[in-house]
């Protein structure tokens, strides 16, 4: 065995059983961590696929910064456990049907799919030779599907704007600082130095 | 023998723990010592004498601490969860090491050689903030509680500030490689070539943000003594928190080794003429890490709400703004492609 299959079995169990201790732990800041643990070993896995790019992205944005909004929000939680754990008995054979459905579909689906001998190359863009897949990866997004990657970007924008207009609540009546005015400030205006001898008052 | 270490498993595996080794053992040892300057420089500074009684001009009292944190007990909190409480300082260890994998030394002094490094280091140092929350989670009492918050919402928003400034560096060199952004910054005129220049405004704001993800003073909210004690810390004792503190300090060492690799030229030698080397970067590296020293001491701390302000409102914008000014700079190749090292070959 290569040590790059090594590798890929050693992230791809962590992978799996990361998401596995996700769903059954009990504790859900420690869900959130197995979490972190399945993304940081997919990003494993894109690093054995060639696509470190791809992976250092997955860890910062997705490690580095999702997860931890998620810890924050688990953390702040007042949750009891033995209720959770009631209602997820209520709802299993509900969620194993879903389950048991959704896996006989995609066994459907892709049981009987077929490709054409290179269609999966087709639809892969090309590799340029001589250019690292960073370069690679930045050709694509910003010249031949640039306004693809603009429109997302948009909707990423709308929709950022969206949730912060929702969520915002002006309140009229309270107190301010106005940081430019303090710093503004000259503080021959607003004090003044007396020097008081020992044993006097003012 | 050669054909063992470069062709088997096993060789190759020897090698690269020989080179880590190479890597941590001197960065350990130096640790010591930086500590020591740590409160000689603060020291000096206030007029006090400073570490003074073990060994030559208390030489080796960082040695004497770490013994000390050694053979203390370590105490569990009631209800702490016993897991993560002993992995939180691990990970904040382990995260500050695993960095210098990729950081160069010399011309082709690194332990890997990888396309997308600062990504790495950039990744690996937003890791760094789990040990944290980690730590004051687990410790399931109010003050580490608040502290981790406190930390981490810290760490997260100058990490914004500190990435877009790193994008505007790879703009100049058009690599994500260290070895080739220091040697993008090779030129004719010595200290003068280095992106200090260039990007000079940024070498402020990348300190400054430094300095507030290393959780260092004038940042040092999640340990501000007079409100929370020590932050997420105050449950740990003995080596968990000797491991807290040393990751701690590695990641001032990272930051230091960040600003002299991004800005400074790395090996590169200041004079055209004097051959470069290992020397050049570890002096540019103790004259940040005085820098470092010098700023703790002599700088009051920040405000919480201050801290956030200027993260948000003023180092993010300023950042992002120069990234958009560098990216047309490096188009049109302005100041004879001084922001476009790439386009004109040097």
């Amino acid at each position: 065995m290569t040590i790059a299959a090594l590798a890929f079995y050693l992230f791809a169990i962590c992978a799996i059983a990361g998401g596995l201790f996700t769903v059954i732990s009990r504790n859900p800041v420690h869900s959130v961590l197995w979490l972190i643990l399945a993304f940081l070993s997919s990003a494993g896995l894109f690093v054995l696929l060639g696509a470190e790019f791809v992976a250092m992205l997955l860890v910062i944005v997705y490690v580095g910064a999702v997860a931890v909004l998620f810890l924050f929000v688990v953390m702040m939680l007042d949750i009891d456990f033995a209720e959770l754990k009631a209602e997820m008995a209520k709802y299993m054979p509900l969620a194993l049907l879903i389950g048991v459905v959704i896996l006989m579909q995609f066994g459907l689906a892709y049981g009987v799919w077929d490709y054409a001998e290179h269609a999966q190359d087709a639809r892969a863009a090309v590799m340029p030779e001589g250019v690292e897949n960073t370069a690679a990866l930045g050709m694509l997004l910003y010249d031949k599907y640039f306004l693809l990657f603009q429109l997302a970007g948009l909707i990423l924008l709308v929709a950022m704007i969206g949730a912060i207009v929702l969520t915002l609540r002006h309140r009229q009546n309270i107190k301010r600082q106005n940081v430019l005015a303090q710093m503004w400030r000259d503080p021959a205006k607003a004090m003044e130095l007396k020097d008081v001898k020992p044993g006097q008052g003012l | 023998m050669a054909d063992f270490f470069a062709n088997t498993y096993l060789g190759m595996a020897l090698v690269i723990i020989g080179q880590v080794f190479l890597i941590v053992i001197p960065l350990l040892v130096a640790l010591a010592f930086l500590m020591y300057a740590d409160r000689k420089i603060w020291a000096a500074v206030q007029m006090r004498r400073g570490p003074n009684v073990v060994g030559v001009f208390g030489l080796l009292q960082s040695f004497a601490d770490f013994l000390k944190y050694i053979v203390k007990e370590v105490v569990f909190p009631a209800g702490a969860d016993k897991v993560v409480f002993l992995l939180a300082p691990m990970i904040s260890l382990v995260m500050a090491l695993i960095a210098w994998a990729v950081i160069p030394f010399n011309d082709d002094w690194v332990l890997s050689d990888i396309n997308v490094a600062i990504l790495y280091v950039f990744a690996v140092s937003s890791l760094e903030v789990y040990g944290v929350i980690m730590g004051g989670w687990a410790s399931n009492s109010k003050y580490p509680f608040l502290g981790s918050l406190r930390s981490a919402a810290q760490m997260i928003s100058y990490e914004v500030s500190i990435g877009l400034i790193i994008v505007g560096v790879i703009i100049s060199s058009g690599s994500m490689n260290f070895g080739d952004i220091v040697r993008a910054q090779d030129g004719n005129y010595g200290l003068f070539s280095w992106y200090w220049v260039p990007h000079f405004p940024m070498l402020f704001l990348f300190f400054i943000s430094a300095l507030a993800e290393t959780n260092r003073p004038p940042f040092d909210l999640p340990e501000a003594e007079s409100e929370l004690v020590a932050g997420y810390q105050v449950e740990y004792s003995s080596t968990p928190f000797l491991l807290f503190m040393i990751g701690e300090l590695v990641a001032v060492v990272l930051m230091c080794a960040l600003t002299s690799l991004l800005f400074f030229g790395g090996w590169l030698s200041p004079i055209p003429g004097l051959p470069d080397g290992i020397l050049w970067m570890v002096g540019k590296m103790l004259f940040v890490f005085f820098i470092f020293s010098m700023v703790k001491a002599i700088t009051p701390r920040y405000r919480y709400d201050q801290l956030m302000r200027i993260g948000w409102k003023v180092f993010l914008p300023l950042s992002l703004g120069w990234v958009v000014i560098v990216a047309f700079l490096a188009k049109f190749e302005a100041f004879g492609g001084a922001y476009a090292r790439w386009a004109i070959g040097g």
